[in-house]
């Protein structure tokens, strides 16, 4: 499409909006508009027949954000409808605000991952900042309290000349944030890789609590009952944000500031707390943040989803400055803003709470039995949409697409040095050092219900007031999709499910967070697919149904796409809080167990990939009964209080999981194995750490083998280094100072 | 014992010490009848034996932290019951209404490295003979987390001085023996003589940047700030 800035197109446009834009006036619609709007011929063509009309630019823009890709996934859907959404403890899946899932006594965890990529690019404080204020929103809105924040973030190549400023910013704004509405950020993920130069990936995901019989939805009802507007006023930000999320970037890139948000955590504090006391009174009908695309989307889902009308007095919204037009309000993503359908007769109950918070309370209008949306201005219509086709004719495309080819087979691989020394390099080195810079700027521990902190497999969070705990992990291994998606896509689910397991908690459900490149480019349409497929098996195979996500596509700059990465975010219970593993080692003398079958996988490996620069070979493979059987039982140890030291085996692989325990713990670690770099450093699936005294370790290792499930001793705790084969020791604080070092280092020359 | 927390437009620790100090008092965390929870927008306040000032970011920290909340109704009423005798704690932004409010001597500053800083610290209890403190030893080391991008403590070299003197000076950051944190690490904010929590002359009023609620119960990983709550209860009760 043309390259559109909201400042040109807005400036253009003036002087066909007079005030009170009238449906009667002649105004045509020129295929530049159409185009501007990020609409195709065929799509005009529908919204003619839609309307039974020309509708004027007000119509137009309304119809544009709703059927952005963004919007209206018109070209996923047909793929997500595929994913399983069901369990028996799945109260709502995706649909709503947030996925919602029953966590027993009384309780629902209700929670959800969004992308705000494109505005953290250009942006990203605030892209980064608003991304964690729209995510907070989707979960307070259905009733639930924020407990835990976490994130997964993607940069360039730590060489490109915009990475330091782009992770500087972005970290900035997530803390900046999070820490000022008081929900801890416990947790998430910082990689790097050339692929995100052009296009950062920031996905942040809430997690709230709430009782499981006050869940509050979005579906508009009553004819006659106020549409009431709460939260901050609306102003000219953000005006077609979703329209620029659906489309590539290129030079004009730079052009696009004036679309981004900018975020107020202080007033989302305030409109938690005063949305939450509103619940407690029995006043609302249904519930809807404003995020993308603002009024419009808001209100068109809420029509929609109750099968009614809405009529909007445009006059009333409360409204930053003077002199904006119906376009400029209806497409605004102001954020902090909340639609809430009352109970006739609450309006001033509702308003003395709002009023209590300082917050903008307004009637601006009430739901009708039309089945249209409709705008006036000055008494004037402005607008007048029926709401039904402006959301089932919305586009769905089932694109073209074409298989990801088979990676050739990894050739031969020769140490380029010695292990101890590979390890050095590893946790010393961009992918694999410590993220302790990062998440010292986020509150993690306020709320005081943090239990594990970040830097572990999963975060824990209290449920409060209970000794019952949330397990919370995010994951993705975007190379090993971009090799084979299919794979890929299923070792993003399990290896949170494991992340899960590896603290103790049964896992429950996940979210999905899928961002890509350009869908009209069948390679990127199949990487997209594939991984679709990859985590639908995972997810069946495992119980771990998706309850909710959100699809980001275009993630493309001057035709480079990003790595295919669907981010998951997955949730588990921990029935005794107690009873729970943690990574660090605590007591010398424990035998050191390795769990799961060991082949030693190089291809696609972080030990590939920095020590030797191939990425090349196919993803590891991904057993799906494997990996049930080998969690299940690692989990029963911990649960039944047998195991209190665990951690999965991931990127690095072995002995850079080892490792990590061994610092973690600050106690060493004696290990014995075949001297093989596939061994220490291939990434297998399936497999956990353990470690436990050397009195129970027989009996661990015979239950294993009754369970079918590969175990071995590798190794023993104790003193203060890490030894591999009667090799040089290497002392845990060299090791350390070399893990905690590099990122301060590299964000030093900022 | 009563105690009463102040909850500011943007205070964010409130139920955390709210459940601290009902553990604290009455031994049971759903036990809320012996915490009040105040509104800033009201100008009275019932009998109390302790006022808290709660940590977050009261009004956004828009202006300066803590310089809106310390304008608002209930202070004129907190800095009359603090004339009175009455005990007052401010924790993290709660400290920094009390300096901006005149209760407490000093400012605090946006952090020496200009990031908002979360991580468990080690400080010094430099005075245990105050209600605050009676269950500390002078001397005794304490782990406890702060999280707060303006918590650099600063006041004039003589005013420093004469609070030297007075035995003002509650808690001082200082290295952790066992992790080895670098001097400049250990002070994680430019706290000028690494100080980390103040007095008043009378020792009825402290304000602290770390944290006590978030090291009060096992889950924290440590409960060093447990005895902070604890002394005022035998103190006051």
């Amino acid at each position: 499409m043309a390259a559109l800035t909201a400042r040109h197109f807005l400036a253009a446009s003036y002087p066909h909006l007079p005030k009170g834009l009238a449906l009667s006036n002649e105004q045509n619609i020129t295929p530049a508009q159409i185009a501007e709007h990020g609409l195709t011929t065929d799509e005009y063509k529908t919204i003619l027949t839609v309307m039974g009309r020309e509708p004027n630019l007000t119509e137009l823009g309304i119809f544009s954000v709703m059927w952005s890709e963004h919007c209206s996934y018109k070209s996923s859907k047909f793929w997500l409808k595929t994913l399983p959404t069901e369990a028996p403890w799945v109260i709502c899946g995706p649909g709503e605000n947030a996925g919602v899932v029953d966590i027993g006594e009384g309780k629902a965890a209700i929670f959800k991952m969004e992308s705000h990529n494109h505005p953290s690019f250009i942006e990203p404080y605030q892209g980064a900042a608003t991304g964690v204020g729209g995510i907070l929103r989707d979960v307070f809105t259905m009733g639930a309290r924020p407990i835990a924040n976490m994130n997964a973030l993607r940069f360039g190549a730590p060489e490109d000349a915009k990475t330091r400023h782009l992770v500087s910013g972005v970290v900035a704004g997530v803390g900046g944030y999070g820490n000022c509405v008081g929900v801890p950020t416990v947790g998430g993920e910082v990689n790097f890789d050339p692929a995100y130069n052009g296009n950062i990936l920031v996905n942040a995901m809430t997690v709230g609590l709430a009782d499981a019989d006050k869940i509050f939805y979005s579906a508009a009802a009553g004819i006659g009952n106020p549409v009431v507007y709460v939260g901050s006023k609306t102003g000219r930000d953000g005006i077609h944000g979703a329209t620029m999320a659906s489309t590539e970037f290129d030079d004009t890139t730079e052009d696009k500031r004036p679309t981004v948000q900018v975020g107020d955590p202080f007033t989302e504090k305030l409109l938690i707390e005063a949305c939450l006391e509103l619940m407690a009174t029995d006043t609302i009908v249904a519930i809807q943040d404003m995020g993308a695309a603002g009024l419009t989307c808001s209100s068109v889902e809420m029509a929609d989803k109750g099968g009614v009308g809405l009529d909007l007095d445009i006059d009333k919204v409360p409204q930053r400055e003077d002199g904006m037009t119906p376009y400029e309000v209806m497409l605004s993503e102001s954020q902090e803003r909340m639609l809430i359908v009352l109970r006739p007769g609450t309006e001033a109950q509702a308003e003395a709470i709002f009023d209590k918070w300082q917050l903008d309370f307004a009637v601006v209008g009430k739901v009708s039995d039309t089945g249209r949306f409709t705008g006036r201005l000055g008494g004037e219509v402005v607008f007048d949409i029926p709401v039904r086709p402006l959301v089932e004719e919305s586009p769905e495309y089932e694109r073209p697409w074409v298989e990801a080819e088979a990676p050739a087979p990894l050739g031969s691989v020769t140490a380029p040095m010695g292990h101890m020394e590979a390890l050095q390099a590893l946790l010393g080195g961009a992918d694999l050092s410590s993220r302790r810079w990062v998440w010292e700027q986020y509150d993690h521990t306020v709320m005081a219900d943090t239990v594990r902190k970040p830097g572990g497999d999963a975060a824990i969070v209290r449920i409060h007031g209970s000794d019952r705990g949330l397990a919370i992990a995010t994951d993705c291994t975007p190379r090993y999709c971009k090799a084979e998606p299919h794979v890929g896509g299923a070792q993003a689910v399990v290896e949170v499910w494991r992340n899960i397991t590896a603290v103790g908690a049964r896992p429950l459900a996940v979210t999905d967070c899928l961002n890509f490149g350009n869908p009209e480019r069948p390679e990127i349409m199949g990487e997209f697919v594939g991984c679709i497929k990859g985590i639908g098996e995972a997810c069946r195979a495992l119980d771990f149904p998706i309850v909710s996500g959100n699809v980001s596509l275009y993630n493309e700059t001057d035709g480079q796409a990003i790595l295919p990465t669907p981010a998951i975010g997955g949730i588990g219970i921990l029935d005794v809080l107690e009873a729970h593993a943690d990574l660090a080692l605590r007591r010398e003398g424990d035998a050191f167990i390795l769990i799961g079958a060991t082949v030693g996988h190089l291809g696609q490996s972080i030990y590939l990939r920095q020590l030797l620069g191939r990425a090349e070979g196919p993803a590891p493979a991904v057993d799906l009964a494997v990996e049930r059987r080998n969690g299940d039982f690692v989990r029963s140890l911990i649960s039944t209080g047998r195991i209190d030291t665990c951690h999965d085996i991931s990127d690095g692989g072995l002995l850079v999981a080892a490792a990590e325990m061994a610092m973690a713990g600050d106690i060493g670690l004696t290990l014995t194995g075949i001297d093989d770099a596939g061994f220490w450093f291939g990434e297998d699936q399936a497999r956990y750490l353990l470690a436990l005294p050397e009195s129970e370790a027989a009996a661990v290792l015979s239950q294993a083998e009754d369970a079918g499930v590969p175990a071995q001793t590798i190794g023993i705790t104790g003193g203060e280094a890490l030894t591999l084969n009667d090799g040089t020791p290497i002392s845990l604080s060299e090791l350390r100072q070399k893990h905690e070092a590099w990122l301060p280092n590299y964000m030093q020359n900022a | 014992m009563k105690a009463s927390v102040i909850v500011f437009p943007g205070s964010n620790c409130d139920r955390d010490v709210q459940v601290a100090l009902a553990a604290a008092i009455g031994g049971r965390t759903d036990n809320n009848d012996c915490v009040d929870m105040v509104w800033h927008g009201d100008s009275e306040m019932a009998k109390t034996d302790l006022i808290v000032l709660p940590g977050g970011f009261s009004y956004g920290d828009y202006l300066r932290s803590g310089a809106m909340s310390a304008r608002s109704p209930i202070m004129r009423e907190v800095v009359a019951r603090a004339e009175q005798g009455v005990a007052v704690l401010g924790i993290c932004n709660g400290f920094q209404v009390l300096t901006e409010a005149g209760l407490l001597p000093g400012a605090l500053l946006p952090n020496a490295g200009l990031k908002f800083v979360c991580r468990d610290v080690q400080v010094r209890v430099e005075n245990s003979q105050t209600p605050f403190t009676n269950a500390y030893e002078a001397g005794q080391t304490l782990r406890i987390p702060v999280a707060h991008h303006d918590g650099q403590y600063f006041v004039e070299a003589d005013e420093l001085s004469a609070m030297q003197e007075r035995d003002q000076i509650a808690f001082r950051y200082c290295q952790d023996e066992k992790t080895g944190d670098s001097s400049r690490r250990a002070n994680p904010n430019g706290s000028v003589d690494d100080i980390a929590g103040v007095f008043n002359k009378r020792k009825t009023v402290l304000g602290l940047m770390p944290h006590p609620e978030r090291a009060a119960d096992a889950i924290h990983g440590g409960t060093d700030g447990q005895a902070l709550l604890s002394s005022l209860v035998s103190a006051l009760a």
